[in-house]
């Protein structure tokens, strides 16, 4: 082996090296992007939860026609996912819990809110919790996972408030214990005022909230006149 | 554990691209140095050949094979073959027996006793200074010889390995096999800028006598003796050459079984002789040999594996949450909730560190292809080519690693049997 072997050994090194730091900057770059993206979605929703509690407290006799469902976040759904896809997908994972934090904070000042309003007006919300693992392999949190994101989808009524029960945070610490959920028994999901242990089917959540159903009715009934009047005008 | 997957999968995707870019750099370095003629040539002189064809039990294909020597373009008195039967059941000795008039050609039936005794009852009986053999599998093009022979001019290369091509590949398996034959093209190439060829295959690798004289004749080698004696050579400082356009047709596998057997058998034997020759490795007076190719082939043979385990047990996981999911809600599909967000692509390290290295080995097929056939076009055959052996590959390289584990010999009649 010449010297000019061992050139090539050291330029092909270099090159290589070069790519190899090129692809972890690149990843690094666009899950930074990614994850600034789901701290600004949380900031959002951060200020639509604050403005919707000073609206709150300033209109202490509001009228409940202002104050709806709608006065909730809406993007607390694809939050979720994103914060699942970066948990899953992205390397840089003391950021993904910090975000993941801020996320269950969020819902659970979310759900206060919720109360507050659902305690003045009628308003067509069911809030469910659902507590999870991602320590071990938790099958049925991958089949309760599935059930609730179906649910969600179909009755958008459903507010489904989802917490990692190992995530360490003195908040949902309280909350835990509040419902009194056990870490032998996940998954976990309190809904009605009473906390289920292990998977529970649509069915069986169905069953809980008939309302769903209901409200579910109505939605499409309105949907349908507002359809009709849309046609009307056109 | 999946920590350590990951950083296992990172060194091995390093060391693959690596070897890619190292063929790149040498590419850029020696790229007007490749040879390819398309039309008929003449040499000053025409050194006499031998040409030695071992068959056992391929019946008619022999005569392919003889009928395609015969008509290469070389005076015919510089051209002598050995037919060699080496123990059929089958006609093939007939076949050859056709044959018995023709002063160029010496028949030969000796008892079964594999492909390397044959090729040595060739040596035995060749006059010339120049040697070769060509499975009864083969063919050859007509300039072939020729072609190699211009390499001969230069004092110091002593064998010249040729360009082997599937012969009219018809199946979804030969189709794929054409495609890493044409990959083959470019890599060996460039192996062979650096001297660093550690095959000279059995299809009309043509040597110089004085290998033999000097070396020894063939060995039993695992079955792989057209891989042991270019280690031998290069062991010995020999240089080999290789002729990008000296093309030799093989009819390749047609089954999967009949593919599994032969690359187990090629595995198997490369990894034995690499162990034969540990003493190349890392050692600078060996040269390219010990630091790029057999190195290089340990780490396609782990890569592949790898690669087959890593991303078959993330395959695995996700079908196992998918079926979770499935039994939970039933398999329904909303149109409604398929939106595009970019936020969901993903942009991991490990993604873009593997399109560097299938990039890497596009570009391997692309230039492959083109040396081939003097021009780029994209071959759907391509996709054949990943499907097939990203499904199959693993699976033969488990098999050779585990017959060399325990020493168990893969064999070329059964090889052939399974055809």
């Amino acid at each position: 082996m010449n010297r000019k072997d061992v050139i090539r050994y050291i330029t092909v090194f270099l090159i290589t090296l070069t790519l190899f730091l090129s692809a972890t900057w690149l990843s690094s770059f666009l899950n930074g992007r990614k994850l600034e993206d789901v701290k600004n979605i949380q900031d959002k929703i951060s200020i639509d939860i604050l403005s919707s509690e000073t609206q709150f407290q300033l209109l202490q006799e509001f009228s409940c026609k202002d104050v709806s469902a709608t006065s909730l976040s809406g993007e607390l759904n694809d939050l979720a996912k994103k914060i699942s896809f970066s948990e899953e997908n992205i390397k840089n994972q003391d950021q993904v819990i910090e975000l993941k934090k801020y996320y269950s904070l969020l819902q659970i000042k979310d759900y206060l809110l919720m109360e507050k309003i659902r305690s003045k007006c009628r308003v067509s919300v069911v809030p469910i919790f659902y507590f999870y693992t991602t320590e071990e392999n938790c099958s049925d949190c991958v089949r309760q996972s599935a059930v609730l994101t179906e649910l969600r989808g179909q009755y958008p009524e459903l507010r489904v408030y989802s917490f990692d029960y190992n995530l360490k945070l003195s908040a949902l610490e309280s909350l835990i214990k509040i419902f009194k959920v056990e870490d032998t028994k996940l998954p976990a999901v309190y809904m009605n005022e009473r906390l289920y242990t292990g998977f529970q089917s649509t069915e069986k959540i169905l069953k809980t909230f008939p309302e769903l159903e209901k409200y579910r009715i109505a939605r499409e009934k309105a949907e349908a006149q507002l359809e009709a009047q849309t046609k009307l005008g056109n | 554990m999946s920590e350590i997957l990951i950083w296992v999968f990172y060194l091995l995707s390093f060391l693959s691209l690596y070897v890619q870019i190292y063929f790149l750099v040498v590419f850029l370095e020696r790229r007007k140095d490749i040879i390819v003629r398309r039309q008929p040539i003449k040499l000053n002189n025409y050194p006499a050949v031998t040409i030695t064809v071992p068959a056992y039990n391929e019946g008619s294909s022999v005569t392919k094979t003889v009928d395609s020597l015969l008509a290469l373009d070389y005076p015919k008195e510089k051209l002598f073959l050995i037919l060699v039967d080496d123990g059929s059941t089958d006609n093939t000795f007939e076949f050859m027996q056709a044959y018995e008039s023709n002063p160029q050609i010496k028949i030969f039936k000796k008892a079964n006793g594999g492909k390397f005794s044959a090729q040595n009852l060739g040596l035995e009986h060749c006059t010339t200074g120049f040697v070769g053999c060509l499975d009864s599998d083969s063919l050859v093009h007509p300039e072939a010889l020729k072609r190699i022979m211009t390499y001969f001019l230069n004092q110091e290369v002593m064998a010249v390995a040729p360009t082997i091509v599937t012969w009219q590949a018809k199946n979804i398996v030969q189709k794929a096999q054409k495609i890493d034959y044409e990959l083959q093209i470019y890599v060996k190439k460039m192996l062979s800028f650096v001297n660093a060829i550690h095959v000279t295959p059995g299809p009309f690798s043509i040597f110089r006598i004085e290998v033999f004289n000097k070396l020894g004749p063939y060995k039993h080698a695992h079955v792989t003796e057209d891989q042991e004696i270019a280690l031998r050579m290069q062991t010995a400082g020999m240089k080999i050459e290789h002729a990008p356009d000296a093309y030799v047709y093989t009819m390749a596998p047609k089954t999967i079984r009949g593919l599994y057997l032969q690359r187990t058998r090629w595995i198997y034997g490369f990894l034995r002789n690499a162990i034969d020759y540990k003493h190349l490795f890392f050692k600078k007076k060996y040269g390219n040999i010990g630091f790029l190719t057999l190195p290089s082939g340990f780490v396609s043979v782990l890569g592949v594996m790898f690669l087959f385990v890593f991303v078959g047990s993330r395959f695995v996981q996700y079908l196992h949450n998918k079926s979770l999911e499935i039994s939970a809600t039933g398999l329904s599909f909303d149109v409604n909730s398929f939106s595009f967000d970019p936020f969901f692509i993903n942009t991991s390290t490990i993604l873009f560190v593997s399109v560097f290295v299938y990039s890497s080995v596009l570009f391997s097929l692309y230039m492959g292809h083109k040396i081939l056939h003097g021009k780029s076009k994209f071959s759907l055959d391509i996709f054949l080519f990943f499907i097939v052996y990203s499904l199959v590959a693993p699976f033969w390289l488990l098999k050779a690693v585990w017959n060399a584990v325990r020493k168990y010999e893969s064999s070329w009649t059964a090889e052939i049997d399974s055809r």
